[in-house]
């Protein structure tokens, strides 16, 4: 009698578990469904053709080269931020942080915004990079750090929270025994967050191949130098190439269910050392 | 007494308290730096950009038919498109969290698809669905519907882009909830609608603001998953970011950065918003 008490009515549960079903089902499921129909509706043969294209080629080339850059960097930063932040204290802390979390919340079409403003033709720095002959805008210096910027917090808003929990006792006993700083960071505090750190690393990595607004505006779009694989996408829709366009588009979308499925595994058997929300 | 009170007063003012660990200022010099280089430079360059343009035309830009229009488009739908996603977000948060359910792990991690997919790809998959010829642009297409190439198709790419905000605050809360709570109020012969509302939802109340928050704010910037599906008519269903994109293409810089900065701080403003609701979230969670 208690349990009936604290859950509702069967016809409740079914109606709440309807709807829920429902509103994924359409809202995730088919869009989900629809990339890989769409992708295949001109038959494998065209599939292939698609994604092996000249242009897709250097465009997942690109992608790749592109992640390769920014997702190093923003390791190295996100290591070293939540180091300074979770094993000292200082003045000032809270107001790092809110600056390390910003750019989450700026528009990407914005994120590309402000390096045409600062690197392009009509800027200060443009006016010098072009004298010495610099590309930055509409070349591959600025997809990457167009991407650098969407992807900035990934990292380290996944360590600071679990270094955070982690405490200093570990780096400090390690210390006091006689070991230096990087012998306790690589032998100590790395091992405790190796499991938060792939977990930060794979989300980033996933932004970062998949980012389209701040790179469309920092790109120029040219086909086979400054296209990454969303950019891609778009000029083949946009040219009606359906089925191509999904096509590559399906590249992207198994990526992102690889990054889901490695994430829930990690969620699954680690789930203290990924304490973020998401 | 006083003379230890001042040690301490003076040890609390101090900038780093003492540490036995190497590499403060390594690390600290080295995220100052990356920060500045890659976060502050830029974004300051915007608010020198537009302090270059008179106010009166900085007014005029940020102010024009085409831009206001935009602004309650991006606005608007963003409002509705959160309102949306807190309701079904807090269903599928009780369903996922109270009820068995078969397949439930993988309806779990459905939900974080619209974080992993990216833009362009749900772009063009929420287009191609909801098109007159798509597999429910047909169905809706002989009722007189048309949710694509319309202010409808905003948004619905909003709230595929909304969707897990809303599920992943309030999911946690629902998980740790005390059941004795609700054995209490039943026990006092409340029902369960009166339990629910009394109850339940004043608690997870600050999760569900602080999920359409962010569902708002991320709606306000999104630009892939929406310009697909849109239409892209100038006053009708023309978002904020697409205006920018065009004021570029343009080459009208000024105004490209004058309406920037107005939705940055637009966004800012919401940051500051979702802090203090996860402050108070936080802190009645302790009390």
């Amino acid at each position: 009698m208690k349990a009936s008490l604290i859950t509702e009515s069967l016809q409740v549960r079914v109606l709440l578990s309807v709807v829920a079903v429902l509103f994924i089902a359409i809202f995730v499921g088919l869009p989900l469904a629809i990339v890989f129909a769409e992708a295949l509706s001109k038959g494998f043969q065209a599939y292939t053709n698609a994604i092996m294209s000249e242009n897709a080629r250097s465009a997942i080339k690109l992608t790749l080269l592109v992640a390769a850059i920014a997702v190093p960097c923003n390791m190295v930063f996100g290591l070293a931020a939540s180091w300074a932040i979770t094993k000292f204290e200082f003045a000032g802390k809270r107001l790092l942080i809110t600056f390390i979390e910003l750019p989450f919340s700026v528009s990407p079409v914005i994120s590309g915004l402000i390096y045409v403003l600062l690197f392009g033709t009509n800027s200060m720095l443009g006016e010098w990079l072009d004298r010495h002959d610099i590309q930055i805008i509409f070349a591959v210096p600025g997809l990457v750090i167009a991407t650098i910027f969407v992807t900035f917090p990934f990292i380290a808003r996944e360590l600071i929270p679990l270094m955070e929990e982690q405490g200093t006792e570990s780096e400090e006993a390690a210390i006091m025994l006689g070991a230096s700083g990087w012998q306790t960071f690589w032998h100590v505090t790395l091992p405790n967050i190796k499991w938060g750190l792939f977990y930060g690393v794979l989300l980033c990595n996933a932004r970062a191949m998949g980012e389209f607004g701040a790179v469309s505006v920092v790109s120029g779009h040219i086909s086979g130098l400054t296209n990454t694989i969303p950019l891609h996408v778009e000029i083949l829709y946009n040219e009606y190439n359906f089925a191509a366009a999904f096509a590559v588009a399906s590249i992207l979308t198994l990526l992102a269910l690889c990054t889901l499925l490695i994430k829930s595994i990690i969620e699954y058997y680690f789930p203290y050392e990924v304490k973020a929300l998401h | 007494m006083n003379s230890m009170n001042d040690a301490r007063m003076k040890n609390s003012f101090k900038l780093k308290q003492p540490s036995v660990i190497p590499g403060f200022g390594f690390a600290l010099g080295f995220t100052l730096l990356y920060l500045t280089l890659i976060v502050i430079i830029p974004l300051s360059g915007l608010f020198i950009k537009t302090a270059t343009m008179p106010w009166h035309t900085f007014v005029s830009t940020v102010t024009a038919p085409r831009v206001m229009s935009a602004y309650k488009i991006s606005f608007g739908i963003s409002f509705i498109a959160a309102l949306v996603n807190v309701f079904f977000g807090l269903i599928i948060a009780w369903v996922l969290v109270r009820y068995k359910l078969p397949m439930k792990k993988l309806f779990d991690a459905m939900i974080d698809l619209p974080f992993a997919l990216p833009t362009a790809v749900a772009g063009i998959a929420l287009s191609t669905l909801y098109s007159p010829h798509g597999w429910i642009g047909e169905l809706l297409a002989p009722l007189g519907i048309r949710l694509a190439f319309n202010p409808a198709g905003i948004t619905i790419a909003l709230i595929f882009v909304g969707l897990p905000f809303v599920v992943r605050t309030v999911e946690p809360l629902l998980q740790d909830m005390d059941a004795e709570l609700e054995e209490a109020a039943a026990g006092l012969g409340a029902s369960r609608w009166q339990t629910f509302s009394r109850i339940i939802f004043p608690y997870i109340c600050p999760a569900l603001l602080t999920g359409f928050a962010m569902a708002f704010a991320r709606g306000l910037g999104e630009y892939g998953s929406v310009i697909f599906i849109a239409g892209n008519v100038p006053m009708v269903s023309e978002i904020v970011p697409l205006v920018i994109i065009t004021k570029l293409e343009q080459y009208d810089y000024a105004g490209a950065t004058a309406i920037a900065l107005t939705m940055l701080l637009a966004s800012f403003i919401l940051l500051l918003i979702i802090n203090l609701l996860q402050r108070w979230g936080n802190g009645r969670m302790k009390s």
